[in-house]
């Protein structure tokens, strides 16, 4: 439609709007999160909850504890394997539209941890994750710009087409499977279906420019 | 009160006990008391309850982990070569570790003296692994010897509830031992080099061509 | 598949009015109310706690092994992870244990900073938990809000001298890493002296609330002899009547040289255990106010030491401070290579769960999230 037109129409009292703006415009500023803190990273999420940091603008106050009433999972902190299981099973629980926000090194791919035998190596090995923060621990306002990030990301998502969001495709997965712990290590590892990382052309890694080794 | 009357406190009152005072060459002067399994309960006892020790707080229980090792050294022998007596450099070599050792740091609180540092080693790393549990004695043991059993493989005899703390229990290693090998979930990294590099390619091979 | 007790008793199978059933109710790993990954599972009779069992190693990131791998000074800014609320206290505990196993000395002005920080983040932890106090109590975060307002404040103060808010990788061995930059301790100053109002609004809050007094006042009491055995230290421990705090007892630093005291409970419960915070907020504002006047010129860092290729002579240390937790203490094994043999941290908050399940029985499961709230953990220390 036209701007100018809307415009004019506003200033007569009169709205006009999408059914798509409408919809993702209700959605993206009441994003009630999930009360998931693992570790360090989650003490920054509740600063960037309190009076300075104010979180509560965006409309993402209510940190919900049920998986249930929440639609944004922030996993703010280190996922061990002991611990993974668990987070994809509150992520299965979680009702859809959901999202997840992967806040710190450590949840984007292991952090300085990345040696350790417990720890997993990212939650999108598991999950999908729609936004990812880095830092160690990321300030507050990065967490605001990741909130940022995700309602831009929620307000392009259209009604209807091939491009539209997982929770409106009837054949789209919304659960994943869970991991059980093995003897040794997690079962399975990585989930395939959701975790296809980039391929590197491993011949020339390691070569020079001329291709020489 | 240093380490040496403890010593002969201890082989006082506990007869049949073997120890050993382990020096400490870091300028922290905390040399230990290695103490032997079988009499241990009866010593830690006895430091707990004498009247002029009263070490009532078992502060820090730590597992080591000391795999065979091999050293050699060179020593000077005489011997007959060609008729001729002749001092030779042979070398010798002996081993030591292959064992699981536990480290107790007490401390009292009643007459705020301490550390008093108590060593306990097993005597293999494989089978013969068991030692006595001071959690009778020290409820403050209690998490820390099941932790050392997860991640060492001690098995403390007498522990009320021993079972896995850290990892989940279904799992089989014990991975703070210097031969425990880390489970192979490789990472993609867009500037894969050396051992990261090798561990590519052979993950290329093993998954076909991509 | 996951860890699980067996249950007291088989569940009744007869159907007897009156009889009661027993619930196995595993609290967490994921509850708003846990303080981390932390899970309880508790039998329940009705409302009433029969069995407790912690179970933890949610967050075991193996920091002792990654330290085998790492430098010395490496392994610092993994220290700032163990409990990551208060990381200054965690940086001086290790730094305290190398510099015992290595024989370094502490120029003075660099104990003064190390003190002035210390007790900085002794306050920002006891404020913190007292406002969690009340979050799980179900007031929905509004003091919560009033202690992190001074929270931010001492983080603010934390940025401009070590360059992070949270990880602060501050300590080196033999001294600090840079020196306060001009007008710090003036802003300090003007910054502690606000401290005693907010204080004493805390202090209305905790001695004349109804409802704090009646969940907290009896609930969750630990005795002397037990808080001893069970290998518990800090605040809980001189709730509980104990007068055993590290800054007396060993006088690392240069803690004998200000006039400080100790403060004492008399019944070992939850509300003691409050109460005894809040009392030593005030005596690090004593200890702060002293340091902040007394600080000295000097350099911050032994000039002999060498911070690169850092290789101490064999043998181990054993070395603890009084952090706003407990008795936090690093356990070194050097064999003469620049990696430690054996590193270990002696964890406050793993100890001091020791007591949970003696606490808890026959409370209920309200009182559990109380009492848990005050033994003050942090997974990160807890897990490792």
């Amino acid at each position: 439609m036209d701007e100018q037109l809307k415009t004019e129409l506003r200033k007569q009292g009169i709205v006009a709007t999408t059914l798509q703006e409408l919809y993702n415009w209700g959605r993206k500023n009441s994003l009630w999160p999930l009360n998931f803190g693992l570790a360090c990273c989650a003490i920054e999420m509740i600063a960037a909850s309190m009076a300075r940091y104010d979180m509560a603008r965006f409309g993402a106050e209510v940190f919900r504890p049920s998986p249930r009433q929440a639609d944004l999972m922030i996993v703010a902190g280190t996922v061990t394997k002991k611990m993974a299981p668990q987070v994809v099973r509150l992520y299965n629980q979680m009702a859809e539209p959901k999202y997840v926000i992967s806040m710190g090194a450590c949840a984007i791919s292991g952090g300085p941890f990345k040696q350790g035998y417990n720890v997993l190596k990212g939650i999108d090995r598991y999950i999908p994750v729609d936004v990812y923060i880095p830092g160690c621990p990321p300030r507050p306002e990065a967490l605001i710009d990741a909130l940022m990030t995700l309602q831009k990301l929620i307000d392009k998502q259209a009604l209807t087409g091939a491009d539209r969001p997982r929770h409106l495709k009837a054949e789209a997965p919304s659960e994943f499977v869970v991991p059980h712990f093995g003897e040794h290590d997690l079962e399975p590892p990585q989930n395939p279906e959701v975790w296809q990382p980039e391929l590197v052309n491993i011949s020339l890694a390691g070569t020079d420019d001329a291709g020489n080794n | 009160m240093t380490l040496e009357t403890i010593k002969s406190e201890i082989e006082a009152t506990v007869p049949g006990c073997v120890l050993e005072i382990i020096p400490n060459p870091s300028p922290s002067a905390q040399h230990s008391l290695r103490i032997d399994p079988a009499h241990a309960v009866a010593i830690v006892t006895f430091l707990r309850d004498a009247e002029h020790l009263r070490f009532d707080y078992c502060s820090n229980v730590t597992g080591i982990d000391w795999p065979v090792k091999e050293i050699s050294e060179k020593v000077k022998v005489k011997q007959i070569v060609d008729g001729i007596e002749q001092e030779i450099e042979e070398v010798r070599k002996s081993h030591t570790g292959g064992y699981l050792e536990v480290v107790y740091h007490l401390f009292s609180m009643e007459k705020k003296h301490g550390p008093v540092i108590l060593r306990m080693r097993t005597e293999d790393r494989a089978e013969r692994v068991h030692l006595p549990s001071l959690t009778p004695v020290w409820q403050s043991a209690e998490f820390q010897e099941r932790e050392i059993f997860d991640l060492y493989g001690v098995i403390f005899d007498g522990h009320p509830d021993l079972r896995r703390i850290l990892m989940w229990d279904g799992f089989k290693d014990h991975p703070m031992r210097k031969d425990y090998v880390e489970p192979d979930d490789y990472e993609y990294e867009p500037t894969a080099h050396d051992e990261v590099l090798e561990r590519a390619r052979q993950h290329r091979t093993v998954m076909g061509a991509l | 598949m996951s860890t699980t007790i067996e249950p007291v008793l088989a569940p009744s199978s007869s159907a007897n009015a009156g009889e009661s059933q027993l619930l196995e109710l595993s609290m967490g790993p994921q509850h708003p109310s846990t303080h981390g990954v932390f899970r309880m599972d508790v039998v329940l009779d009705g409302e009433r706690v029969l069995r407790l069992k912690p179970v933890f190693g949610y967050l075991h990131r193996n920091h002792e092994k990654i330290a085998e791998q790492e430098s010395y000074l490496g392994s610092m800014p993994y220290t700032d992870r163990l409990d990551y609320i208060c990381s200054l206290t965690n940086n001086w505990a290790y730094a305290l244990a190398v510099e015992k196993l290595a024989g370094i000395q502490v120029p003075e002005r660099a104990e003064y900073i190390r003190i002035i920080t210390a007790e900085l983040t002794r306050f920002l932890n006891h404020s913190a938990l007292i406002g969690f106090l009340t979050q799980d109590m179900g007031a929905s975060g509004t003091p919560l809000m009033y202690a992190f307002r001074e929270r931010e404040t001492i983080l603010d103060l934390f940025e401009s001298l070590t360059g992070a808010r949270m990880m602060c990788n501050y300590m080196r061995f033999g001294g600090c890493r840079v020196d306060l930059p001009a007008g710090w301790l003036d802003q300090t100053r003007k910054f502690v002296a606000t401290l005693p109002r907010f204080l004493d609004e805390f202090e209305r809050l905790l001695a004349t609330n109804e409802i704090l007094m009646a969940r907290t006042q009896g609930v969750g009491v630990m005795s002397k002899e037990l808080a001893i055995n069970a290998g518990v230290t800090g605040p809980i421990l001189r709730a509980s009547g104990v007068n055993y705090d590290l800054r007396k007892v060993d006088k690392y630093g240069i803690y004998d040289r200000f006039a400080f005291k100790i403060p004492l409970g008399e019944h070992g419960d939850t509300y003691d255990r409050y109460m005894i915070r809040l009392l030593e907020m005030r005596e690090s504002l004593k200890i702060l106010n002293q340091a902040l006047k007394d600080i000295p010129e000097g350099p911050i860092v032994d000039p002999k030491t060498k911070i690169r290729g850092f290789k101490p002579r064999p043998g181990e240390a054993y070395g603890r401070i009084e952090s706003p937790k407990g008795e936090l203490g690093f356990y070194l094994i050097s064999d003469g290579t620049a990696n430690p043999y054996r590193y270990r941290v002696r964890s406050c908050c793993m100890m001091n769960l020791t007591v949970l399940e003696q606490l808890c029985i026959g409370h209920n499961v309200a009182d559990v999230v109380v009492i848990l709230g005050s033994i003050d953990i942090v997974m990160g220390e807890v897990d490792r």
